[in-house]
């Protein structure tokens, strides 16, 4: 019987005919390009489809979750809590030498309030988890992915869209609301020390003044829309990391592209919660 | 060419220990498994071409094939976690192609899946990998349940092992543990591909050993994946050997073996 092994050229497409050339032209490259990027909308739609089918279906993985909310949720605490604080500190030395120029020093513990709490409590807590849990999902599902171990887990018979995206995904959005309050508190709390540090001012004050002119409505949505944030960074890390291929460079590959997409998809979606708060909220 | 099919015993009874554990299909007596006119396709590589093959209960079949001719695919259609492009695969009668999720699920507690690096999970220990199937899928107590994991793991020699993580073990052991875990459910359909790869030699001859006696007393019908031909010498009823996507002949090791095919010749050179 005669056969023969069939080399595909690395630089060239198994499919591509003989005699094709060796270098993609810059169109056909820009095609790819756009193909690839469909592409990719394409199979995460019709990914949040299948996690959302497997969100409805017993059993509701319990375990998993509570395992995912000390994962997302306590393990990131401390960073989030750090990143809060030196938010807090940096804006009230950056913004006290803007007030007094202006006359206004009276005005900055409300500056520093309504700045942490309207943006930039939420947008870094997203920024501070996207890079941690992101790349945390990502990594993992994709190790586990090219070990076989999700394929070992569909095997067995249970649905790893439900026990290992969806609990993930439901992690990210129950805990990124609380990360930013904890965010939020120590930047405030480190905002009055530096503040206090240049010049003296009781908490109580601080306080008084910082929060005088602000309602429950102002912390509720800037904190709420960061469940938006978190179904983003949990939907784009699960995602790349389940459809990760290729070893452990695939496995990089896929932490990465996680952290990048998600905090990519933050800021995107920040600009347009901002506008619909602005709309909705006045 | 010699039909594989071959009329096997029933399974036998349930030894009544695991009571919790359902078994829906464990008493049919047809073939276990039945695949014809299988087509699968990646991209423009076609790696199966019309595959046929059927398994009877308590038979063991072993697929042999140069590396790249789709006998880890083949494995991964029968288990649905790929869908061929044409064919029919029917497991105990039922047909897995056109399932649903939930059908397939059912199927898939009927067969125990070893992958070709075990693929334990690596975030629990020896024994909650054992203990995965046996949560999901029965209603045992935490007694039962452990015994059951005792049982298991003693009987691919693991006992001792119980608290360990898959990356504090060797190779061989976590091939083992990955046997104990196929075998959880008590399935009729065992899937086993490459058990004896990348291990040593001795080692190989004890997983073989060892699937041999888990064969005898289980009762299951198999499918092996194997480049090693004293494997499947050892552990086969029955061999295939797939070839540019065909199975291009099929028989026992002898008569492979005698076979006057070159490919076949070839690659039975060094038996």
């Amino acid at each position: 019987m005669n056969y023969t092994t069939k080399v595909a050229r690395p630089w060239t497409s198994p499919d591509a005919p003989q005699g094709a050339p060796l270098v993609r032209s810059p169109l056909s490259s820009l095609w790819g390009s756009i193909n690839g990027f469909f592409e990719w909308f394409g199979e995460l739609g019709i990914f949040v489809w299948q996690v959302m089918r497997a969100a409805v279906r017993r059993p509701f993985e319990g375990r998993e979750l509570i395992r995912q909310l000390d994962e997302v949720g306590s393990k990131s605490l401390p960073l989030v809590a750090l990143a809060g604080a030196a938010i807090g500190a940096v804006l009230a030395l950056e913004s006290r030498y803007s007030l007094i120029r202006f006359g206004a020093k009276s005005m900055l513990p409300a500056a520093i309030v309504f700045s942490i709490v309207h943006e930039t409590g939420p947008v870094v807590t997203g920024l501070v988890v996207s890079g941690r849990v992101g790349a945390g999902i990502g990594a993992e599902l994709g190790s586990m992915k090219v070990t076989e171990q999700i394929d070992a887990i569909e095997a067995s018979g249970v649905n790893p869209y439900n026990l290992l995206a969806f609990t993930r995904i439901l992690a990210c959005i129950l805990m990124l609301p609380l990360l930013t309050l904890v965010a939020d508190f120590f930047g405030v709390v480190a905002g009055w020390v530096a503040t206090t540090l240049a010049e003296p001012l009781s908490l109580r004050l601080f306080i008084h003044a910082g929060f005088g002119g602000t309602s429950f409505s102002d912390f509720l949505a800037p904190t709420f829309r960061t469940a938006v944030f978190g179904l983003i960074i949990g939907v784009i890390a699960c995602f790349q990391g389940m459809r990760s291929q290729g070893g452990t460079e695939g496995v990089g590959r896929s932490a990465t592209s996680s952290v990048v997409l998600s905090s990519l998809f933050v800021i995107l979606a920040d600009v347009v919660l901002v506008k619909m708060i602005l709309v909705f909220f006045p | 060419m010699m039909s594989l099919y071959q009329p096997g015993a029933l399974r036998a009874p349930d030894n009544g220990h695991h009571g919790a554990i359902e078994k829906t299909h464990a008493e049919s007596a047809g073939p276990a498994m039945v695949l014809q006119g299988l087509h699968k396709s990646f991209g423009a590589q076609a790696v199966l071409r019309g595959v046929d093959l059927t398994v009877g209960s308590s038979k063991t079949l072993a697929v042999l094939g140069r590396s790249g001719t789709g006998k880890s695919v083949l494995l991964k259609l029968i288990v649905g976690l790929q869908k061929p492009d044409a064919g029919s695969i029917r497991i105990h009668g039922q047909e897995v192609t056109t399932s649903n999720v939930e059908a397939m699920n059912e199927i898939r507690k009927t067969m125990g899946f070893l992958f070709q690096h075990a693929a334990l999970y690596d975030s629990l220990t020896v024994e909650e990998n054992v203990a995965f199937p046996l949560r999901r899928h029965t209603k045992m107590t935490p007694s039962e349940r452990g015994d059951r994991i005792g049982e298991l793991l003693t009987s691919v020699g693991m006992e001792g092992d119980l608290k360990k993580m898959p990356s504090d073990i060797s190779g061989g052991m976590q091939k083992r543990v990955g046997l104990a875990r196929a075998l959880a459910l008590e399935p009729s359909i065992l899937l086993l591909d490459e058990p004896t790869a990348g291990l040593d030699p001795i080692t190989s001859r004890e997983i073989d050993e060892l699937i041999l006696k888990l064969q005898e007393e289980h009762d299951v019908a198999s499918i092996v994946v194997t480049h090693d031909l004293h494997s499947a010498k050892l552990i086969a009823d029955r061999i295939i050997l797939l070839h540019e996507g065909n199975a291009v002949i099929e028989g026992t090791f002898e008569e492979l073996e005698k076979s006057g095919d070159k490919f076949v010749a070839e690659f039975f050179k060094d038996s």
